[in-house]
């Protein structure tokens, strides 16, 4: 299992991150937070992960964006929909986008989402409010 | 409801024929609004009262409601049926990430009808819904699981629910479970043996998807208010720290966690098997249903040695609960932690319900001592109290063995001790084996009367803690047991777990409601939740179930309770005032 918390941990630049997957419960409230950080209700507009480390008691790992500064999702980009932000991370134009799913591939920690819906990725706007609704301290979230 | 909410569309789902159908119910939602209002709804229109309960035509209705999905510890899930261990209603809740899941997929229940020929199991994937087969999957061997077989060839990793039968519902002991994420359970009144005789091994959720609400703005106002309480108020400390466990000492102490049958109040060793004692030498992890975020999940470590090969373990890791350590604890005489996790262990191996389990080998244990039964009947095993391993050969037995003994105890203990006797001691109410409160009227009455026999219905505990304080006449008793039992109608149609339901007062509920598009006040709440129960005992009266013809067990008057002796005559008026208001309704 590919640990994220492990790489992380030398970008002290990132806006949030995993700081001990070890405590997550599993209650997928991260999840929920996101989607309404991107105005929506429900898991369709949420790009953080939570998946148990096949099955429940083995625990669970979160997958969420570590803003990189040189971020492969936008240099894969074929449309330049992806602007890379200022102080780390990606901002999605999405008139440009073409839903062709590239960017989801590119990046490896699996931190982008996808809205079936809208045939579009959902992209982590660097908020924090994943962060702020753990009640376990799963993650930190540190403004830059 | 909101006009685009995927909330009212129904699933059904028919296993004969191996088809699928989608039907629209604003009619149903928009009046009983989901979970347990809408499920008995379901019920009375897919089950003819005098089904057997193991056939082909029972159905299995699974709802949710309009909370789920929306607002934090809307968890739950509601499964209604005719239950094999009773011969009427049954009802079961269970959390994991069942709700979520299902609401997710886009449907407000789903209606399994029907039975399979072969094994199988239906995987639903949004609105692609595939029948697979079972058949490798049926009988398995220990060791093997069915749930890791089919995650591995299921899509939907980390948002789907995988429900499924062990071995007790393929066999269909009446009490067997259907267990979910590995940790949760519809425990109570056999839906593992309705699965079982459908042939129907597992059923897998899975979708994603985005909801609708009425004010965007408010509902994120209303959310952050809840999360804050759930974090932050004093009313969930006891499900975040300890858990329920955290009442093993309490009770014991005012007498009212029953032992050895109820015929002891004093076990030596008890705090040994305390919240505390769990935590400081089991805790291994704690895990949440979907969208709690109060992740009352205990999950204790139990080491074991491999017998033949040194220096080698496994370690398992089990869930306990406070009706898990008094079922195979102290009702057991076990009082080890280790002891309880074992017997945890094979019931979850099983797929058995704790609680039945338990009281059933309880009442065996005494049965046994009272000659009643022999070792012939148990085959060599001798029930006695703390031994653990006779205990765990038992519990194989009774979904095992072919004998015609365990073959009666697979039926539990009202039919058991119907044919053997015992039925002075055998705790039993409307056939559901007892939960773990003996606190006084509240609890007992409660369970004889509530519409699934359980103490969930009106949490009578909660009641009996009042009269420890405050006398309570009849009426008192009656009025507090039913309308309680009321409430929790409301709760569980939308589904809130349980243990919120402190923070949802009616207020926030109206409030919640109102964001998802249900205009409703406190007044037209309360009817409609007298209304859910009262379909639940139209149901009930239909299937043969005889309101003037139910006992409470001898056992319970003979020792004292958690609020002193009970007097039998007291009991027998307030069950004379409960049937009134029952029989008022009808
Ligand atoms: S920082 Fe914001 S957008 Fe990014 S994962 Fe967390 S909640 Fe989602
Ligand atoms: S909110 Fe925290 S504990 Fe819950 S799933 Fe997310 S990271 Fe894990
Ligand atoms: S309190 Fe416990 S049972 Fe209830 S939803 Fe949360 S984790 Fe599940």
């Amino acid at each position: 299992m590919f640990r994220f918390e492990i790489i992380t941990c030398y970008n002290l630049s990132m806006p949030v991150f995993v700081k001990d997957a070890n405590k997550c419960v599993g209650c997928l409230i991260c999840m929920f937070a996101c989607g309404r950080a991107h105005l929506a209700t429900g898991l369709e507009s949420s790009c953080i992960k939570v998946r148990s480390q096949g099955g429940i008691s083995r625990g669970f790992s979160v997958f969420v964006c570590r803003g990189c500064e040189d971020p492969p999702c936008a240099r894969v980009c074929p449309e330049d929909a992806l602007v890379v932000r200022k102080g780390g991370g990606v901002l999605l134009k999405e008139d440009k986008c073409t839903g062709c799913g590239h960017c989801v591939k590119a990046c490896i920690l699996d931190a982008i989402g996808w809205n079936n819906g809208k045939n579009k990725p959902v992209i982590c706007i660097q908020c924090g409010e994943c962060a702020k609704s753990c009640h376990y301290k799963v993650l930190e979230y540190k403004r830059t | 409801m909101i006009k685009e909410d995927t909330l009212k569309k129904v699933l059904y789902i028919d296993l004969s024929k191996k088809k699928f159908w989608i039907e629209e119910r604003d009619d149903l939602f928009s009046q009983f609004i989901g979970g347990t209002g809408v499920a008995i709804k379901l019920l009375h229109e897919n089950c003819k009262y005098d089904t057997d309960p193991l056939s082909s035509d029972n159905p299995i209705i699974i709802s949710i409601g309009p909370l789920n999905g929306l607002f934090p510890i809307a968890s739950k899930t509601v499964a209604l049926f005719k239950s094999p261990h009773t011969g009427n209603l049954g009802e079961s809740h269970a959390g994991g990430r069942s709700a979520i899941a299902i609401r997710m997929a886009g449907y407000g229940a789903i209606v399994i009808k029907g039975k399979s020929e072969r094994p199988c199991y239906i995987a639903i994937h949004g609105d692609r819904v595939y029948f697979k087969d079972a058949t490798t999957l049926w009988g398995l061997e220990e060791g093997v699981s069915a749930a890791s077989l089919i995650r591995r060839q299921e899509s939907g990793a980390g948002l789907r629910t995988i429900m499924r039968i062990g071995p007790a519902g393929e066999k269909m002991i009446t009490y067997a479970c259907v267990t979910l994420e590995t940790y949760r359970h519809f425990g109570r009144l056999g839906l593992g043996a309705v699965f079982g005789s459908k042939n129907l091994k597992a059923v897998v959720v899975s979708g994603k998807r985005d909801l609708k609400v009425n004010d965007f703005k408010g509902y994120k106002e209303c959310y952050s208010n809840l999360l804050k309480q759930l974090a932050e108020s004093d009313k969930m400390k006891k499900y975040h720290e300890l858990g329920t466990p955290a009442n093993v000492m309490p009770l014991s102490f005012s007498k009212g966690i029953p032992m050895k049958n109820l015929t002891i109040s004093e076990l030596e060793g008890l705090e040994n098997i305390s919240g505390e004692s769990f935590a400081e030498k089991h805790l291994g992890r704690r895990v949440a249903c979907s969208h709690c975020p109060v992740a009352c999940i205990h999950l204790g470590a139990l080491r074991k040695p491999y017998e033949d090969e040194p220096y080698f373990y496994r370690t398992v890791y089990l869930s306990y609960d406070y009706e898990l350590i008094y079922a195979l604890g102290t009702m057991l005489g076990v009082a080890s932690p280790e002891g309880v996790l074992r017997l945890i262990e094979v019931v979850e191996d099983m797929g058995l319900d704790a609680i039945s389990t338990g009281v059933v080998l309880a009442w065996s244990t005494e049965a046994f001592e009272k000659g009643l039964i022999n070792e012939k009947m148990t085959e060599g095993v001798i029930p006695q109290w703390g031994d653990v391993d006779a205990y765990s050969q038992l519990i194989n037995k009774i979904v095992f063995s072919e004998g015609e003994f365990f073959k009666d105890l697979g039926k539990g203990i009202d039919y058991a001790s119907s044919k053997y006797g015992g039925k002075e001691f055998a705790l039993t109410y409307g056939k559901n084996e007892m939960p773990g409160y003996h606190t006084g009227y509240g609890a007992h009455i409660g369970y004889l009367f509530g519409a699934r026999h359980s103490h969930l219905d009106s949490a009578g505990y909660a009641i009996d803690k009042e009269a420890m304080i405050k006398s309570f006449d009849e009426e008192q008793f009656a009025e507090k047991i039913i309308t309680e039992e009321y409430w929790r109608q409301i709760l569980s149609s939308l589904v809130i777990c349980f243990f919120g339901r402190e923070i949802y007062t009616p207020q926030i509920i109206l409030q919640c409601l109102k964001l998802t598009g249900f205009d409703l006040d406190e007044k037209r709440l309360t009817e409609i939740g007298k209304e859910i129960y009262a379909e639940k005992y139209r149901f009930k009266i239909k299937c043969g179930f005889d309101v003037d013809n139910i006992e409470l067990p001898q056992r319970i008057f003979e020792l004292p309770s958690g609020t002193g002796k009970l007097n039998k005559d007291f009991a027998e008026k307030i069950i004379g005032k409960l049937k009134e208001k029952i029989k008022s309704l009808l």
